[in-house]
């Protein structure tokens, strides 16, 4: 009885590493899983699943005429600065990946491309847009256009659109992403309408639910238009506040609106609001459909901008990988010509637009803006170009 | 920047309404059993979420009207908080008093419940935000430039009313007078014929369904939920009560307005990177010129 339960254990251990034994190219996930913002790491962690089944299923992924399974390795960053990094060193020197993807957030994202960066592994964020993410780090890279650019983009579709001459902005002073774009716009704003066009830039800090005070600032203020770059668990709240205390006039966010379940949350008081937007849904075409069609089949829901930026991201991983025509084994040296072959990529067909990597680290595309409908959902309003 | 002042004065009374209704919820069960119950917040965050899943669920029931789902939901989330108040008192703290274990592994014991309620509920419902469904349409008032919601309103009336409930209860009433006296003199209370226990049940209860309460009305105020939604309220909450002078419920609801006060008249004037060091300072201040807060009286037996 001792003996056949030994044996089983023993076969049991066995066996992965029988699966594992095959050429695996190994991709860690640093995502955050829970914390802050849950559903970015769900449909992250969706989309590697999605995306492992794909190319397992078409026999692996193949580098210099070898074919490789590929793995992922997920990990949970609880949405902190400080376990992102823990998560990033336990990835790159325990796990021994081959890239990592990930984090997500600035937040984090700017804390582990630190840790990526010092031992030299390439990584990849798909939908972090602070500069600090990238800056001076040769390693890490973007698959999303960079805050100071979408912000500019912001400030002259608020002008455009509403004709606003006056902004006020709202933003979590603890967070880096709606910070960094908060300041960006600040200075986009001015740029056009000249100094103290922002009539009202109010904070708050993370986990704040009640913003009354400084929205009866914003009301008072005078300003045409309100910005506020903050996420799906704040933005409801921001909303409705806003319109208790009198605020009738327009609200324009970045692209953290589209992450998670906006719509759930906030419904019909989000209606007719704009945002920027990595990639919309409704109305896709394409390799963009194909993508929204598997997802869909797969979740039964549908993608968000977070999921096309990290399927975007893998796919641009696989494409370097493939491109440094075979790997060594030798994991200092992939990692380097991996690292070499993503900077040099030139108009790679993206679902989110065509990238090509500017020294630096980011991409250079075009921002779409999208307009919240109480019924369709995100709608695809007009596409704005650099 | 005058102009939003009376504005600011509102949004403060509604803010401070949350503090003190929490607030009374520690300082009932510090009077009598001079416990302070670190759970309470959670109790408060569970609330929300008993309320979340009724109106949920009578909303999808069928075609009831919204006022109707209202005044169902009102009762049935306070019975229910209160039960799991209670259930809290029964399996945590009362195997503890019986062994006569000291006060401070008790009150260990109630922030390890309240992190257990945080955490049970992530296990079970997950980490996705919870949006709490519209039951009372918005009726937005403006008079000069001022702009008051009937929810608003109704938050406001409701801590003030309960706050003189409460006070009617523990001073008109037989069951208010064996609180009084459990907090007084515990060990004389059996000796009159008082049977202790259900006082200490009844006085969870009570504190229970007054979180719920707030946690209804919480929801309905800011309709996002998740679990760690009671953990910094239920903090502040219970600075609050000591400033008031924990023990006395006027104290609550003075410390509660206070603390609500300070807060959002701080971010009306200052950057709201100072809200907290501003509003504890001046709660700092206090106690250092009144340790035992605004109305306590000191009492020997603290901790």
């Amino acid at each position: 009885m001792k003996r056949t339960l030994i044996s089983i254990l023993a076969f049991l251990l066995i066996l992965p590493c029988a699966a594992w034994a095959a050429d695996v190219i190994k991709i860690g996930l640093n995502i955050e899983l829970t914390g802050d913002i849950p559903e970015v790491g769900e449909f992250s962690k969706n989309v590697a699943k999605l995306f492992e089944s794909k190319v397992n299923a078409a026999g692996g992924w193949e580098v210099g005429g070898k074919k490789y399974k590929i793995q992922f390795i997920i990990e949970d960053n609880e949405s902190k600065a400080e376990s992102a990094v823990t998560v990033a060193t336990k990835l790159i020197t325990s796990d021994k990946v081959l890239v990592m993807v990930g984090p997500q957030a600035s937040k984090q994202a700017i804390a582990a491309g630190e840790v990526a960066n010092n031992l030299k592994t390439p990584m990849i964020s798909p939908w972090s847009t602070n500069p600090a993410t990238t800056l001076n780090r040769p390693y890490v890279f973007r698959g999303c256009f960079l805050d100071d650019f979408q912000c500019k983009v912001i400030a002259k579709f608020a002008t455009e659109e509403y004709k606003a001459k006056k902004a006020a902005v709202l933003y979590d002073i603890a967070s880096d992403a709606p910070k960094g774009q908060a300041e960006f716009f600040k200075k986009a704003f001015e740029d056009l309408h000249g100094p103290g066009s922002v009539v009202a830039f109010e904070t708050f800090t993370t986990k704040d639910v009640d913003f009354s005070a400084q929205l009866t600032k914003i009301v008072k203020s005078g300003a045409d238009i309100l910005f506020t770059p903050q996420y799906y668990n704040e933005v409801p709240l921001i909303i409705r506040q806003a319109k208790q205390l009198g605020w009738t006039k327009p609200i324009v966010g970045s692209d953290a609106w589209a992450g998670g379940d906006l719509m759930g949350m906030c419904g019909n008081d989000c209606n007719g609001y704009f945002f920027t937007c990595h990639s919309v849904s409704k109305g896709a075409k394409g390799i963009t459909k194909e993508f929204v069609d598997s997802y869909n089949a797969a979740y039964h829901k549908s993608p968000d901008s977070v999921a096309a930026l990290t399927w975007d991201s893998l796919n641009i991983v696989l494409a370097a990988i493939q491109k440094t025509g075979g790997l060594t084994g030798d994991l200092k040296k992939d990692r380097q010509a991996v690292t070499d072959q993503i900077g040099k990529l030139k108009d790679f067909p993206g679902i989110t637009g065509a990238f090509t990597y500017m020294p630096g680290g980011n991409p250079s595309k075009c921002v779409p803006i999208t307009r919240i409908d109480a019924k369709e959902g995100f709608v695809f309003y007009k596409t704005v170009c650099p | 920047m005058f102009d939003g002042i009376i504005q600011n004065i509102f949004n403060a009374l509604q803010w401070g309404s949350f503090y003190s209704l929490i607030a009374l919820g520690y300082c009932l069960v510090y009077g009598v059993l001079l416990l302070i119950n670190f759970a309470h917040g959670d109790v408060f965050m569970v609330g929300a979420y008993l309320a979340f899943f009724l109106a949920t669920c009578l909303l999808g029931a069928g075609s009831l009207p919204h006022w109707l789902i209202l005044a169902l939901i009102v009762p049935l989330t306070m019975i229910l908080t209160s039960l799991v108040g209670v259930a809290i008192e029964r399996v945590a703290y009362r195997p503890l008093r019986r062994k006569g274990a000291n006060k401070l592994y008790v009150v260990i014991t109630a922030l390890m419940c309240g992190l257990i309620l945080e955490h049970a509920n992530l296990a079970i419902f997950g980490a996705s935000r919870r949006s709490f469904p519209t039951l009372v349409d918005q009726a937005t008032i403006n008079l000069a430039g001022l702009s008051v919601t009937n929810l608003k309103m109704a938050v406001i009336v409701v801590a003030f009313l309960v706050f003189i409930l409460l006070e009617l209860v523990i001073s008109k009433t037989k069951i208010g007078m064996a609180m009084r006296a459990i907090s007084y003199d515990r060990f004389a209370i059996p000796l009159m014929g008082i049977p202790p226990e259900n006082i200490i049940v009844f006085t969870f209860a009570l504190g229970s369904g007054l979180a719920g309460l707030a946690g209804l009305l919480f929801a309905m105020s800011y309709p996002v939920l998740d679990p760690y939604m009671g953990a910094m309220i239920g903090w502040k909450a219970f600075i609050a009560a000591v400033v008031g002078g924990i023990g006395e419920i006027r104290g609550a609801l003075v410390g509660g307005f206070l603390l609500g006060f300070v807060e959002i008249m701080a971010v009306a004037f200052f950057p709201s990177t100072f809200r907290d060091l501003i509003a504890f300072t001046i709660l700092l201040l206090i106690l250092w010129k009144k340790p035992t807060g605004l109305f306590g009286v000191s009492r020997y037996q603290k901790i």
